[in-house]
C-alpha cells in the first residue's frame, strides 16, 4: 500500500515514517505538514492510506476528511483519546492511534488496513435526500481542478478563512479558493443571509438567536451589529 | 523530587539504529524550545484557545520524554486553559523548565 503522512509535528513525522520504513507492507510517497497541501496532493494522485493527525491549526484531521470526496484508507494519529467516538463515524477510517505510538501498535493498525474494506457508498443526509434534485439548486466548486457539485439548500453555513472559503453542507465541509463576495452572488437571496463579514448563513438552518450569535447545527457565529437588523427582518417573528 | 525525562521511548523507537536516533533527538532540540515559546507567546496575548492548543502538542513531547505523570497533568491543564483556568499553569511551566534543561544538554 502507498501511503502519506499528514502531521504538523515534526517529530510524529518522523516516527511514523521509520515505522513505514521498517513495514514491507507500505511504501511512503510524501508527508506533509499542512492539510491544505496534503489536500493538493491527494487531489492529483492516488493514495491507499494517510496517516492523519486530528490536532492541527487551521484545519483539522476531520476537516480534511470532510473535504475529499472519495477519502482513501486513514489511520487516525492524536495525543487525544477522546477523538475515538467520532473518529468511527466515518467510514473510511481504520483505525486511531493514541500519540505516542509504539511499532507494535502501529504494525497492527497496519494490518487492519490491510484487510479493511471501504464501504462503497457515501450515506446520504436527511438533508440532501429531501433537497431538491433541479439544477438551478447545484453549486459547482473548483477544488484542485475537480469541479464538484454541492446541494445548494444543504449548505448551511460559508465561513472565509484568507483566501479560502469554508462550505459546510449537513454531510460535508468543502475549503475552496474563492471569497464570500463570489460566493454571495451565486446563492438565492431567500435561503442566504450575511451575518458578518466572514460568515454567509442559510437562515432556514438557523437553531437559535441570542444576543448577538446564531446558533446553526453546532456552531455558534457572531452577528455583527451592522447585520442584525437584516437578519431580524428575515425571521418570521411571533 | 520531581520527575525527570528520560530516552527510554527514543531508544526503544530506534532498536539500536543511530542514526535514527540522532535525528529524533536533534527534532526535538529544535522542536521543544519553538513549542514552548509558541505557547507562552499565546498565554501573553491572551489567547487561550491557541495557548491550550500549544500544551496539546507539548503533550507528544511529554510523552515522548517519558514524563509520564506530567502527561496527566498537561491533560488536565489543556482543559483548564479553554475554561481561561490559569491554577495548573506554574506547575506545569516547571515541567517545561525541566525539559528544556534535559534537552538542551542532549548531543
Amino acid at each position: 500500500m502507498n501511503c502519506i503522512i499528514i502531521d504538523d509535528e515534526e517529530m510524529a513525522r518522523a516516527i511514523i515514517e521509520q515505522f513505514t520504513l521498517q513495514n514491507n507492507n507500505l511504501t511512503l510517497d510524501a508527508q506533509f505538514s499542512d492539510a491544505i497541501q496534503a489536500i493538493k496532493y491527494l487531489n492529483q494522485h492516488h493514495v491507499d492510506l494517510i496517516f492523519l493527525d486530528i490536532h492541527m491549526p487551521t484545519f483539522s484531521g476531520f476537516d480534511l476528511i470532510q473535504t475529499l470526496k472519495d477519502p482513501p484508507k486513514i489511520i487516525l494519529t492524536s495525543s487525544d483519546r477522546n477523538f475515538a467516538i467520532e473518529a468511527f463515524e466515518y467510514d473510511c477510517i481504520v483505525d486511531y492511534l493514541v500519540k505516542p505510538i509504539t511499532k507494535e501498535r502501529f504494525d497492527k493498525a497496519v494490518n487492519k488496513a490491510i484487510q479493511f474494506k471501504t464501504p462503497p457508498t457515501i450515506s446520504k443526509t436527511e438533508d440532501s435526500k429531501e433537497a431538491k434534485k433541479d439544477s438551478e439548486n447545484d453549486l459547482y466548486v473548483n477544488i484542485d481542478r475537480r469541479l464538484i457539485k454541492i446541494d445548494i439548500p444543504t449548505i448551511y453555513l460559508i465561513e472565509a478563512k484568507g483566501d479560502y472559503i469554508l462550505i459546510k453542507t449537513s454531510g460535508k465541509n468543502y475549503t475552496v479558493h474563492s471569497t464570500l463576495k463570489k460566493i454571495e452572488v451565486k446563492l438565492p437571496d431567500d435561503l442566504f443571509l450575511k451575518i458578518h463579514r466572514s460568515y454567509i448563513i442559510n437562515i432556514k438552518k438557523i437553531i437559535d438567536i441570542e444576543d448577538n450569535s446564531v446558533l446553526i447545527e453546532k456552531d455558534v457565529i457572531p452577528v455583527s451589529r451592522s447585520n442584525r437588523p437584516e437578519l431580524m427582518k428575515r425571521l418570521n417573528l411571533l | 523530587m520531581k520527575e525527570q525525562p528520560n530516552l527510554s521511548y527514543i531508544n526503544q523507537l530506534s532498536g539500536g539504529d543511530l542514526a535514527f536516533e540522532a535525528k529524533l533527538i536533534s527534532i526535538v532540540k529544535r522542536e521543544l524550545p519553538q513549542e514552548v515559546e509558541a505557547y507562552k507567546k499565546s498565554l501573553n496575548d491572551k489567547k487561550f484557545q491557541n495557548a491550550a492548543d500549544h500544551v496539546h502538542k507539548l503533550k507528544h513531547k511529554i510523552s515522548i520524554l517519558g514524563l509520564e505523570l506530567s502527561y496527566q497533568l498537561a491533560i488536565d491543564y489543556e482543559e483548564d486553559l479553554l475554561n481561561e483556568d490559569l491554577s495548573k499553569q506554574k506547575e506545569f511551566e516547571e515541567v517545561l523548565q525541566i525539559m528544556m534543561r534535559f534537552v538542551e544538554e542532549l548531543k
